[in-house]
């Protein structure tokens, strides 16, 4: 199963190789979409895991034990279609290919299955019809 | 033979609902199929058209007086300060201008808000005198209310732009977009073959007076907008290459559509406003068939260095190659995206084509053609100012 989570870290865990404890001890295949960490505050990592569902189970058993925050992910990037003047400055920010210029219609196309959450392009959609909507709940 | 029409013959041929028009796209197509001199002889009229980003850009507003009057001095409309030196109820208002409450709200809101028939809240200090003894006034206005309410852009429909990349390790937040570091990718403005004065390099059938589309009603053109410049190099097809001539246009916004003004805003950069863009091109002869047989792959621009002081060119790039998704420069690959809409474009084109097409929209000889000299002036610091 492939599955997504953000990760919050608290403060005390910076010192720990938690990512590699991970792949290591419950073969969790981990792909790093985005990473941020704030010096002396929390880290936050955006994670896409493939892994049989015991492993899984395990895995996030032994980040709830570590204090580690996880939020699987179903998250949506919505675009306000209906709205959309199809200019495509949002596609000049995308490199998930997520968001792309039909280049004979000159349509904007969005395929959600690509999306890394960079969320680069709310800020670059000039008239704000890009929004991310986070579906989940608070998981320990 | 050689091929001759006039406007007044066109024009016949519009109200007899007789003209063929076509759009600048189609037109492109029947050149290459039956050649140049075919098409003049076949086509009257070509439609082309732009929706982009044009920060120069604003209304022109008169309340009509309150009782008692007042002579407004200082203009706020939704928050967004407005122009308050022109008489007592008159007004400017730019769509740059930024709310004092809201960095994401602006005159392009204003404008947009104005055209979608919503309320806006007018708010207005002046000078206690005897003829405006008033020195307050709050209330909300809307496009009904309004004697006039009227778009005046300075600047719009930009012959040519510069494409933008940045080479530095920082991201750049500009009016081209958020461009990348390291030549992370690439914006262009512009529809190219579809934009209106590349199909007219030289201007002959544009200048002051040409009826034109403009945010979905009728406009003019009023003036050469400001920065024109055309000394701008030309390539071996007669086409600018970067910004050249530019169009101040004028239109009622009482008849305007949100679908073609839109408000923008560019991360850390501004406002900006979208304005929907639709000039006719009348085909007087074999040499303005073959003006609008011009293809992307004739239309070049310069790519500048937006991350870098001056913004220095680094290369000559070509429309076909800007639209194709990448550019290659100096043996690297950028990532290229468009911010004006070809979608939007598109459909201005086309509806301006249906006008014609109807006799609901008579094409006109400018009154007055633009200047074919000048020189695009720097602002200098003078010595004793430093």
């Amino acid at each position: 199963m492939k599955e997504r989570f953000i990760l919050n870290f608290p403060p005390e865990c910076s010192g720990k190789p938690i990512t590699y404890y991970l792949i290591k001890n419950y073969n969790l295949e981990v792909n790093i979409l985005r990473a941020e960490i704030t010096a002396g505050k929390e880290g936050r990592l955006l994670i896409e895991v493939t892994a049989e569902e015991e492993d899984l189970k395990n895995g996030l058993h032994y980040l709830k034990n570590e204090n580690v925050l996880v939020y699987p992910l179903s998250r949506e990037l919505i675009l306000n279609v209906d709205e959309c003047v199809h200019c495509g400055l949002c596609t000049a920010v995308c490199f998930s290919g997520a968001l792309e210029m039909d280049r004979i219609n000159w349509e904007l196309l969005f395929n959600p299955e690509k999306c890394v959450a960079c969320e680069l392009c709310i800020r670059a959609c000039p008239l704000r019809l890009i929004t991310l909507h986070f579906v989940g709940d608070l998981e320990a | 033979m050689t091929i001759k029409k006039s406007y007044d013959e066109i024009n016949e041929r519009i109200k007899k609902g007789e003209a063929v028009v076509l759009t600048a796209e189609e037109v492109k197509g029947m050149a290459r199929d039956v050649g140049v001199k075919e098409t003049a002889k076949k086509v009257d009229v070509v439609t082309t058209a732009t929706f982009g980003a044009m920060c120069s850009s604003g209304a022109l507003i008169n309340f009509g007086h309150a009782d008692p009057p007042i002579k407004m001095a200082k203009v706020w409309l939704n928050g967004v300060p407005a122009y308050g030196g022109l008489a007592a109820v008159d007004t400017y208002i730019g769509a740059t201008e930024v709310s004092e409450v809201d960095s994401e709200y602006g005159g392009a809101h204003v404008i947009e808000d104005l055209v979608s028939g919503k309320d806006v809240k007018l708010r207005a200090m002046g000078r206690v005198t005897d003829c405006y003894p008033r020195g307050e006034i709050e209330t909300t206005v809307n496009k009904e209310s309004l004697n006039e309410a009227v778009l005046l852009n300075p600047r719009n429909a930009y012959q040519n732009y510069a494409a933008a990349t940045n080479s530095t390790d920082k991201t750049v937040y500009t009016y081209m977009g958020i461009l990348l570091p390291n030549f992370g990718n690439a914006t262009y403005a512009t529809t190219g073959e579809l934009s209106p004065l590349l199909n007219d390099p030289e201007l002959r059938t544009v200048g002051i007076g040409t009826r034109i589309f403009l945010g979905g009603g009728q406009g003019f053109v009023v003036w050469n907008g400001t920065q024109f410049n055309p000394s701008v190099p030309r390539n071996e097809k007669g086409i600018p290459v970067g910004p050249g001539a530019t169009l101040c246009l004028m239109g009622d916004l009482k008849k305007m559509s949100p679908e073609f003004i839109r408000a923008a805003v560019f991360e850390r950069y501004g406002i900006s406003l979208f304005v929907g863009i639709g000039i006719p091109i009348p085909i007087l002869d074999e040499e303005m068939a073959r003006c609008v047989s011009v293809r992307d792959e004739d239309i070049e621009t310069v790519l500048c260095d937006y991350g870098v002081p001056g913004h220095p060119e680094i290369a000559k790039v070509t429309y076909r190659d800007l639209k194709s998704g990448e550019v290659e420069v100096e043996g690297r690959v950028i990532r290229t995206s468009p911010l004006s809409s070809m979608y939007k474009a598109r459909i201005v084109a086309k509806i301006l084509k249906e006008w014609i097409q109807r006799g609901e929209f008579l094409i006109s000889e400018p009154v007055q053609g633009f200047p074919k000299e000048g020189v695009f002036k720097k602002l200098c610091v003078r010595k004793e100012d430093r």
